[in-house]
């Protein structure tokens, strides 16, 4: 464990556009060749809030996809929420502001040697990097089904273009506003045998991850799931962003999300010792 | 180009530059490696280790604040055995100059931990941190008792012989820090790190409870940099001999300025280091035009400038 991620540099990148989308906003920046090592799991640290801010740590974000062909060069696109001070800041910017950017960093989802079937689960705005995974799975020759879950239908993330690399997306919302109403969570026991089902890959809130790792339990299947924990640093220095999880031989220890994370496997997360004394 | 010796002592450690990592805020360089070459600056402070593995606090473990940010990791780490099979192997071999920080429970494990370094090669100094505040009883906080903390650093002085520098970490929460810092010197102290985190809370308002797992944590930052520079000014007026490592919110060259002219011969950066993994080398070329442009040729010069009477 504990690899850090080779390819992170920081660099000073523009914007190249900001859309609102939803609740959401997109950004495209222009990173330059750094897109190329971008994998889909991998997020950014961003400082934000411009100088002389009283906001001094880095502010992580999810690659939702890179584009490597683009005229501008490199790009990443992101997808934030404006909820807190930094995030409202990012979104605040327009075209052609410069970021100054920690990119990429962390673990990037595992893609099986083999085409098999995958399930991609998103909670809310964490559906985002799943339809740049989605991409690459689909070119693996993989059968991808897709789950998106949201409390109601304005923070679901759900964009045309990213349909295309998936078999089918189906919508479930808490208020029945779009979609079905219920948990995403709900249809993947079935799924699982329906469409024999050899790995889920997961992205959202932690009692979402959670409750995956409840059902996956005990069977064949394989849970890559992307964990949220706020960071300070993103870079491994600053030990606050820390989960509880088990090695091989069942020691369980405090591992940093930003380096051994943010993609990990679910069944060595002890979800039950999140937010608690180990 | 203009010459400047920006060459520092802390006791009879001898540092090509005086920027520092700040204790718990690097780990044990490796991540910061990845954005610059660990040699260019002064020295790494690795992350107090203790004699055991450590997991620390449960999350959340971090609350940003206005211009600072509180922590709550409660020492987490290897344990010395893993640290020095690891960690400071590492760093030998990236040749950066090595400031071990230790961490006890007892005034013994400080000890023990000063014997198992005794024999360790290649390391600069040692940082005997007596003032982590996230540490579940209040009284384990040597550096807030004047006795326990001469105790500890007595201790690990003896144990240690005279040739490795032993740095003390100070807290900022006493009512007379120029006394808890004499203290330590007349104990054996070859110099101070000042200042540690001020201990403080964050109140969520959703759950209406305090936000850190651990209820209080570390305050550092920008926003605690007029304390630190208190502290120094004030320690550093008691005994201007003392060779002090100053910080506490020093972001930018101007505030490594400040931090020398109060007294410090060199400077932990910590916080920043979060919000830029470069930060320590633009403080440091920062730091570097201030003193040039001010007419200095050498660091020395400049440390406890400020004491100087009006007149100088």
């Amino acid at each position: 464990m504990a690899t850090l991620n080779k390819n992170a540099a920081q660099v000073r990148a523009p914007i190249v556009s900001n859309k609102r989308v939803g609740q959401y906003h997109q950004l495209i920046i222009n990173i330059g060749e750094l897109a190329g090592v971008c994998k889909p799991g991998n997020f950014v640290a961003i400082n934000v809030g411009g100088e002389n801010s009283r906001m001094v740590l880095r502010r992580a974000f999810a690659i939702s996809r890179v584009s490597t062909n683009s005229i501008s060069g490199g790009t990443m696109e992101l997808i934030v929420a404006p909820h807190g001070q930094g995030s409202r800041w990012l979104c605040s910017q327009g075209e052609g502001a410069m970021l100054d950017i920690v990119v990429p960093l962390g673990s990037a989802f595992g893609i099986p040697t083999e085409a098999v079937q995958v399930l991609l689960v998103g909670g809310g705005y964490g559906s985002a990097p799943l339809f740049g995974l989605a991409e690459v799975l689909n070119a693996k020759g993989c059968r991808v089904d897709m789950l998106l879950g949201a409390s109601t239908a304005s923070k679901i993330y759900a964009p045309m273009e990213g349909k295309r690399s998936v078999n089918s997306l189906r919508i479930y919302t808490e208020d029945g506003s779009m979609g079905q109403s219920g948990r995403v969570t709900e249809p993947i026991r079935a799924l699982i045998e329906d469409l024999n089902i050899a790995v889920i890959y997961s992205c959202g809130p932690m009692a979402m991850l959670s409750a995956i790792d409840e059902i996956t339990r005990g069977t064949h299947v394989v849970h890559q799931c992307a964990v949220e924990e706020s960071m300070a640093c993103g870079i491994g220095i600053c030990m606050t962003c820390v989960l509880p999880v088990a090695d091989e031989a069942g020691n369980v220890s405090m591992v940093r999300s930003c380096i051994d994370g943010p993609v990990m496997d679910g069944s060595f997360v002890q979800w039950d010792k999140v937010g608690k004394t180990l | 180009m203009s010459a400047l010796d920006f060459s520092t002592t802390l006791g009879n450690a001898w540092f090509p530059a005086p920027t520092f990592t700040a204790s718990g805020c690097a780990s044990s360089g490796r991540e910061l490696a990845q954005f610059f070459d660990l040699r260019t600056m002064g020295g790494v402070v690795t992350k107090s280790v203790m004699m055991k593995a450590r997991t620390g606090r449960p999350t959340p473990r971090m609350a940003e604040t206005a211009s600072g940010m509180l922590n709550s990791i409660g020492l987490q780490g290897p344990g010395i055995d893993a640290f020095l099979a690891k960690d400071v192997p590492y760093l030998i071999e990236q040749k950066a100059r090595i400031v071990v920080s230790i961490a006890g429970e007892t005034v013994e494990e400080y000890s023990t931990l000063a014997r198992k370094l005794r024999s360790v090669s290649g390391i600069s100094a040692l940082e005997v941190n007596i003032s982590c505040p996230n540490v579940e009883n209040r009284g384990l906080v040597f550096a807030c008792d004047p006795e326990a903390s001469r105790r500890v650093i007595d201790g690990v002085r003896r144990t240690i012989g005279g040739e490795l520098p032993i740095i003390a970490k100070l807290s900022p929460d006493v009512t007379d820090l120029v006394s808890i810092a004499r203290g330590v010197v007349e104990a054996g102290a070859d110099g101070l790190a000042l200042i540690n985190t001020v201990l403080g809370m964050v109140i969520n308002l959703d759950t209406m409870r305090p936000h850190l797992g651990g209820k209080t944590g570390g305050l550092s930052g920008p926003a605690i940099k007029p304390i630190a520079v208190r502290a120094v000014y004030q320690v550093h007026a008691a005994m201007p001999q003392v060779p002090i490592l100053g910080m506490g919110g020093i972001s930018n060259g101007r505030d490594a300025l400040e931090m020398i002219a109060a007294g410090a011969s060199g400077i932990s950066v910590g916080t920043a280091s979060f919000g830029n993994p470069t930060a320590i080398m633009s403080i440091q070329n920062e730091l570097k035009d201030l003193l040039i442009e001010k007419g200095f040729t050498s660091l020395r010069q400049a440390i406890g400038y400020a004491h100087r009477p009006e007149s100088e």
